[in-house]
C-alpha cells in the first residue's frame, strides 16, 4: 500500500492508482462497518432471546418463575445420585433432578433411555402437580461433553464429575 | 495473492493439488473410520453409537468452516475484486451443503439411541438446520446470478450476511440451555479421551482434504465452463 502512496503525484498513472486505492479503502471500510453492525445486531438479538430460546428450564428457573400446576413445561437437569426409585410395575420411575442449587422431584412412566443413569443429564416434558411433583410424559437423556472408553470407567474420575456447563452453573 | 488471479497459473497449481488432496483425504478417512469403527473402544455410556462421532464432528466443523470461507471470499470479492474469489465462494457452497446435511443426518442417527429422540428443536440443532437452508439459498442465488463463472454482488453480500449464523451455532450451546452437549474440544483442551480423539483428528484432516479437493474440482469445472461459454460466444460472433 505504501508503494502506491509514494507514487509521483500529478502524473496520470499515479492519480489513477490513487483513485483505485481510495475506492478499495472505501469498500473495505464499508464492509467492515456492515460486518460490525451485523454482529452487534445479532448479539443484541441473541441476548434478548436468552430466556426464550432455551430448550428447557432448570430446577432453579422453576423455583424462580413458579409456573402454575398443569402448565406444560420442559425440565432439564442432572439426576441426583441415589435418587432413582423404580416402581413395582417396572415402568414407573421416581427421581430427583437438580442443577446444583435447586431440586425437583419427578415421576415418569415409560421406558427410560439407555443414558438415563444417576448423575447424568435429563430433559423431561411434562407438568407440575399441585404437590410440586413434576410428572413427565417424555424423558430424554442429555449427553455431556465427556467421552470415556468403557475400560477406563471408574479409573478416570473426570467422567464422573459431569461438569456439564449448561446444567450445573 | 494476485499472482493467482491469472486462471492459467491457478489451474497449473490446482491440478496436482486436487489429485493429492483427494488421494490423501480418502486414505485418511478410510483409515480413521476403519480404526474408529473396528478398533477404537466403545463409550462408557453410549456404547457403540459413539462411533458416529468420527463422521459427525468433522462434517459439522467443516460445514461451519465452509460458510466462513464463503464469507471471507465474498469480502475479498467485494473489496479487492479478486477474480477467483467469487469462483471459490461458489465452489464451496455445494460441498458445504453436503457436509451440513451429513452432520444433521449423523447427529439424528446418534440422537435416537443416546437422547431417545431423532430430533429436537434446540438452539444448536435449529441453527444447524438454518445453516443448511442458507447453503441451499446461496446455491440458488449463485446459479441465478452467475457472472462469468463468479457470482453477483448480491450473492456475495448474502454470503457475508449469512455468516452471522456461524457464531450463533458455535455459541448456541453456551448461550441457551440445549439438549446438545457443549463443545468437547475447546482451546482449553479436550474432554474426549485420547482413545477416541486421535482417530477423530485423522478423520478431521481427511474430511478437510476431501473438502478441499471437491472445492478445487468445482473451481476448475467453473473456470472451464466460463472458457467454453466465452469460446461459444466468440464463435457466434464470427
Amino acid at each position: 500500500m505504501g508503494l502506491y502512496r509514494d507514487a509521483p503525484i500529478g502524473t496520470k498513472s499515479g492519480t489513477v492508482e490513487q483513485e483505485k486505492m481510495k475506492a478499495k479503502h472505501q469498500r473495505l471500510t464499508l464492509v467492515l462497518l456492515a460486518v460490525a453492525a451485523l454482529l452487534g445486531a445479532s448479539l443484541l438479538a441473541a441476548y434478548a432471546l436468552q430466556g426464550q430460546a432455551s430448550y428447557f428450564y432448570t430446577p432453579s428457573d422453576i423455583a424462580k418463575k413458579q409456573p402454575e400446576a398443569g402448565q406444560a413445561i420442559r425440565l432439564g437437569g442432572m439426576v441426583e445420585e441415589g435418587s432413582i426409585q423404580r416402581g413395582a410395575d417396572g415402568v414407573t420411575v421416581k427421581f430427583v433432578v437438580h442443577d446444583g442449587t435447586s431440586k425437583q422431584p419427578v415421576t415418569y412412566t415409560g421406558i427410560t433411555p439407555d443414558l438415563f443413569v444417576e448423575g447424568s443429564g435429563v430433559v423431561a416434558d411434562g407438568k407440575l402437580t399441585d404437590g410440586g411433583v413434576f410428572v413427565a410424559d417424555t424423558l430424554l437423556a442429555k449427553h455431556d461433553e465427556n467421552y470415556i472408553p468403557r475400560e477406563l470407567e471408574g479409573i478416570d474420575m473426570t467422567g464422573k464429575q459431569h461438569k456439564t456447563e449448561t446444567l450445573v452453573q | 495473492m494476485h499472482a493467482y488471479a491469472n486462471p492459467a497459473r491457478f489451474l497449473s497449481l490446482a491440478k496436482p493439488l486436487t489429485f493429492w488432496f483427494l488421494i490423501l483425504g480418502i486414505v485418511m478417512i478410510a483409515f480413521g473410520s476403519a480404526y474408529g469403527i473396528l478398533a477404537a473402544p466403545a463409550d462408557r455410556l453410549m456404547g457403540d453409537s459413539v462411533r458416529i462421532l468420527y463422521i459427525h464432528v468433522p462434517t459439522a466443523w467443516l460445514s461451519m468452516g465452509g460458510w466462513t470461507s464463503i464469507a471471507v471470499a465474498s469480502i475479498i470479492q467485494i473489496v479487492w475484486r479478486h477474480p477467483l474469489a467469487a469462483v471459490a465462494a461458489r465452489a464451496v457452497a455445494v460441498p458445504g451443503a453436503l457436509y451440513t446435511a451429513l452432520a444433521l443426518i449423523t447427529g439424528s442417527i446418534w440422537a435416537r439411541p443416546t437422547w431417545g429422540t431423532w430430533w429436537v428443536w434446540d438452539g444448536r440443532i435449529t441453527s444447524m438446520l438454518v445453516l443448511f437452508f442458507l447453503y441451499l439459498a446461496y446455491i440458488a442465488l449463485a446459479n441465478a446470478s452467475s457472472e462469468k463463472g463468479g457470482v453477483s454482488r448480491v450473492t456475495a453480500i448474502f454470503g457475508i450476511v449469512g455468516a452471522i449464523n456461524i457464531p450463533i451455532i458455535n455459541r448456541s450451546v453456551v448461550w441457551w440451555n440445549t439438549l446438545h452437549q457443549p463443545a468437547s474440544i475447546t482451546t482449553g483442551g479436550s474432554s474426549i479421551d485420547s482413545a477416541f480423539l486421535w482417530p477423530l483428528m485423522v478423520n478431521v484432516i481427511g474430511f478437510s482434504l476431501l473438502f478441499g479437493a471437491i472445492v478445487l474440482m468445482r473451481m476448475r469445472a467453473i473456470l472451464a465452463e466460463t472458457k467454453v461459454e466465452a469460446r461459444l460466444r466468440r464463435m457466434a460472433a464470427e
